[in-house]
């Protein structure tokens, strides 16, 4: 099968709207006949089910939660990404196309992420319509602030809930659409898997997580809206429930996985505490705008107490590696920087594992309450996990997994390579490339729902209006079915004995430690080894309590770890093909003086993996990227 | 430290429940407080006992997921936090903690300490937001707001919808959540033009899915863990008194 990646012809600047005047159209009465399912309901997913009721599609929204509004995309603080340029500073669509390929390490395409930057503008346009509190100035006017990767002020915000107030925008919207009956709300509902009927994805099994049951639902078309794996992590900033299983399952009935191997580890999060901790805390990179990121010069000062460390006697490593950007320089330098300090042995904290952000300049420049209305929420969220204030000392943070840039490889029009299949917001691999910027992670969301796939989707379902809705007793629903219930009965009448968790954190230890922040060959053929072990021991010997048709969290959690064990062992796969660093992808063997040596020859492409069977080696197709309107050049942020 | 646990279990909806004690050696202060439950769950499941089931998803404060009324307050004894926000360093060595699942008539519970808080998205769906389709936007400068004006819209815009409020309320009222919503939104210029309906018809929504009167007991507001202010009450009353007066 050859990869069609359907990026329009003509000059970057004008693709998506040549694009937009050609795409075929459906009429009203034609869009009431057609039905589409959206799995997920974060930024990506309420935005497009709002969107496409308001269009007059039939809509069924699904999430795993008990409320559309918890979706993950609720935790990002920090803020939005637009070329608005508000701020006269110099800023536009270019700029921000620009500085997310860089940012991406030049493993992002072009036509893509032009027209990201393009209805960036549009998304703060629509979220003000909407209500959502973002910060403003005295004159009444929106505020703005620069972020990680970026020299202009770009970023939107609402205090350090930025997530917050966009999820809940949009979740209102797609509400509104259940009050007027355009969308059929399934909350705590988790999809299994997909249904197609000839080659054609055609609905979901999914299981209600209350009662049990596994129900079958047709549409025209699916849209996976289902966030990224960081979880494969065990310990990441996802929330408890984000799982890859809808983009697992999917990939196992024909949609190619992208770059399975990108990872985002986030230079600021609260460092590990002990071996119970479930999940790690972000505090937002822009913190990183006041705050200076040190270690002590010397190791034996490394067990001091911070304020007591001089001034000539703290290294401020960021600022003096890369001089213009400093401490805000993109995420996968700074993650990679305090990874160096710490194997140095300048680690500070009970672990030795973190180093300081310090306000002591700022709040000395700025005044105390400056800061604090600055950053809201997160100096007390910090103390209150920590129990020490970050306005007496510096904070102490570690990275962590965050974010994948990797995911279901998509087309341009954001489709699968099952036809009728979509994949939307961090569920799909398309904008970020080996690094995602700060800020874009919202942006890229509802650019996907509220402004592309609108577009886009039309271009199939124009060919679809003389489809009627297929019976969910059709023997391809009855299959799938099947095939959910084989696997929750094997797990659950295995015998085994310990808890789903222990394989978790196993797995967890196993990515952190092989297919992390620094990789190599050995490790990660190490890697792939004991994923398969761990993955036979799962089956085996995990543990399932209480009964299959009930609540049971428990079971829930176990179907997610099995597709995370399958997937561990791709993103192993796809590090290993890999011979070059680039952005989140570190490989010890690439580099020059500790800095990611890219391969723009040989490895200039995007890694699609297609699903060829169990315990069966992976097929990889090449998507070569094409770069027109910028040089490939190597990255620098000194 | 060693923490007893005394919890409430429900097999589901449909049958009663009953509190039921464990022990939980080995509690770090570092830990959580859903990180103990974890830790307790872990060895429940290596007894072949049921665990226990909870609401949580971010752990950190924000999605409003987590549910749990621990020794009688909603989120636990501390102001302005959710449970899981809550750490064991509030407590000492042989506490006796009572854990319980938020309790109303419009949020039934599903299984131990797992409520039903559907009701919450149906307010919303009745009113709660601004009727503007996608692609109907203007330049999102062209409408200043004041900024104390947003700042109070933001205010009452942080709440997460958790149900505190309700659980703390002993009329289980929705006033507060509901509130909060009117307030965001009616405030703001964005949401003028059609504020009298949205208070009318959230309120009558309220009514509807079995919520309590508010009798301006004000326990929500001390629960809130987003430190939601009883005054958006205050300002629902006075746009739904206006609003029944203008005969809508
Ligand atoms: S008002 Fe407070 S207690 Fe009530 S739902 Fe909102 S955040 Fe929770
Ligand atoms: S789990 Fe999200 S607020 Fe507690």
């Amino acid at each position: 099968m050859k990869l069609d990646s359907k990026i329009p012809q003509g000059p970057v600047g004008e693709k998506w709207s040549n694009y937009k005047e050609h795409a075929k159209l459906v009429n009203p009465s034609n869009k009431r006949k057609l039905e589409i399912i959206v799995v997920g309901t974060g930024l990506a997913g309420a935005s497009a089910a709002a969107t496409l009721a308001e269009l007059g599609y039939k809509v069924k929204a699904f999430c795993f939660q008990d409320s559309p509004r918890r979706a993950h995309s609720i935790a990002a603080q920090g803020g939005i990404n637009a070329a608005k340029n508000y701020k006269n500073d110099g800023d536009s669509v270019y700029r921000l196309f620009y500085d997310t390929i860089k940012g991406g390490d030049f493993r992002a395409r072009e036509g893509n992420v032009h027209r990201l930057a393009e209805v960036s503008v549009n998304i703060i346009d629509q979220c003000v319509a909407q209500g959502v509190p973002f910060a403003r100035e005295y004159g009444g006017l929106l505020d703005n602030r620069s972020f990680g990767g970026a020299q202009v002020s770009r970023t939107f915000y609402a205090r350090g809930q930025t997530g917050q107030q966009l999820l809940i925008g949009a979740y209102q919207a797609l509400e509104r659409q259940v009050g007027l009956g355009n969308v059929k709300m399934y909350s705590r509902h988790e999809m299994l898997d997909i249904v197609k009927i000839d080659g054609k994805a055609r609905g979901i099994i999914a299981k209600n997580l209350v009662t049990g049951e596994l129900e079958r639902h047709f549409g025209h078309a699916v849209l996976l809206c289902t966030g990224g794996y960081g979880n494969v992590f065990f310990l990441s900033t996802n929330a408890m429930g984000s799982n890859v299983t809808a983009a697992w399952r999917a990939h196992k009935r024909g949609a190619f996985f992208g770059n399975p191997c990108y990872t985002q580890i986030h230079p600021t999060c609260i460092p590990v505490s002990g071996d119970y901790q479930s999940k790690l805390t972000l505090m937002s990179e822009s913190l990183r705008n006041d705050g200076r990121i040190w270690v002590p010069k010397r190791k034996e000062d490394c067990g001091k107490h911070p304020n007591d460390i001089k001034e000539e006697d703290r290294d401020y490593y960021l600022e003096r590696k890369y001089p213009s950007y400093g401490n805000l320089c993109p995420r996968d330098i700074a993650s990679r920087a305090a990874k160096e300090v710490c194997d140095e042995g300048r680690g500070v904290g009970k672990t030795g594992l973190a180093v300081y952000l310090d306000f002591s300049d700022a709040i000395n420049r700025l005044g105390l309450e400056t800061v604090k209305a600055r950053y809201g929420e997160l100096f007390p969220m910090y103390q209150n996990i920590t129990g020490e204030d970050p306005l007496k000392q510096p904070m102490r943070i570690f990275p962590a997994v965050h974010y994948t840039m990797g995911g279901l490889w998509v087309d341009y029009e954001l489709m699968t390579t099952v036809p009728g299949l979509y994949a939307l917001g961090e569920a799909n691999f398309s904008d970020h490339g080996a690094n995602r910027l700060g800020a874009s992670a919202l942006m890229q969301g509802l650019a996907d729902g509220y402004f592309v796939i609108p577009y886009t989707i039309g271009n199939y379902l124009s060919g679809e209006i003389f489809t009627k809705s297929i019976p969910t007793d059709h023997p391809a629903f009855a299959e799938a079915e099947n095939n959910v219930r084989e696997r929750i009965n094997t797990l659950k009448n295995n015998g085994g004995k310990t808890p789903v968790d222990e394989f978790h954190k196993q797995l967890g230890k196993i990515m952190w430690e092989y297919c992390g922040m620094a990789r190599n060959a050995e490790g990660l053929t190490k890697a792939r080894q004991m994923i398969q072990t761990l993955k036979a021991d799962f089956w085996n010997d995990a543990r399932i309590t209480g009964e299959i048709n009930e609540f049971n969290p428990e079971l829930d959690k176990a179907m997610r770890v099995a597709d995370f064990l399958e997937l561990g062992e791709l993103m192993v796969v796809d590090a290993l093909n890999r011979n070059e660093s680039c952005g989140g992808h570190f490989r010890t063997e690439y580099q020059d003086n500790g800095e990611a040596k890219r391969n723009d020859d040989e490895y200039a492409y995007v890694s699609a993996w297609e699903f060829k069977g169990d315990n069966q080696e992976p097929e990889l197709h090449k998507e070569e990227l094409v770069y027109e309107a910028i040089q490939l050049q190597v990255r620098s942020y000194k | 430290m060693k923490i007893n646990l005394k919890v409430w279990r429900q097999k589901n909806t449909n049958t009663s429940g009953k509190i039921v004690n464990y022990v939980v050696n080995e509690v770090n202060p570092d830990m959580s407080f859903l990180e103990m439950i974890d830790v307790l769950n872990g060895q429940l499941v290596r007894k072949g006992e049921d665990p226990i089931a909870f609401d949580h998803d971010c752990r950190e404060g924000i999605c409003g997921m987590c549910s749990m009324v621990v020794d009688g307050r909603p989120h636990g004894p501390l102001h302005g936090t959710t449970t899981c926000q809550l750490y064991m360093r509030n407590y000492k060595d042989g506490d006796t903690i009572y854990v319980e699942p938020f309790r109303a008539h419009a949020f039934p519970i599903i299984k131990d300490l797992a409520v039903n808080r559907g009701a919450f998205d149906r307010i919303i769906a009745a009113g709660g937001f601004v009727s503007v389709s996608t692609g109907q936007a203007q330049d999102a400068n062209a409408i200043p707001v004041e900024k104390a004006v947003a700042d109070n819209a933001m205010d009452a815009a942080a709440c997460i919808g958790c149900g505190a409020c309700v659980a703390a309320c002993p009329n289980g009222s929705a006033m507060l959540f509901t509130a909060a919503k009117v307030s965001h939104l009616n405030q703001l210029p964005q949401g003028k033009a059609e504020a009298t309906r949205r208070a009318l018809n959230m309120v009558k929504q309220m009514d509807a899915e079995g919520f309590g009167k508010c009798s301006n007991i004000g326990a929500c507001e001390a629960e809130c863990p987003k430190e939601i202010s009883i005054e958006n009450i205050a300002r629902l009353n006075r746009e739904y008194i206006k609003a029944v007066f203008t005969g809508e």
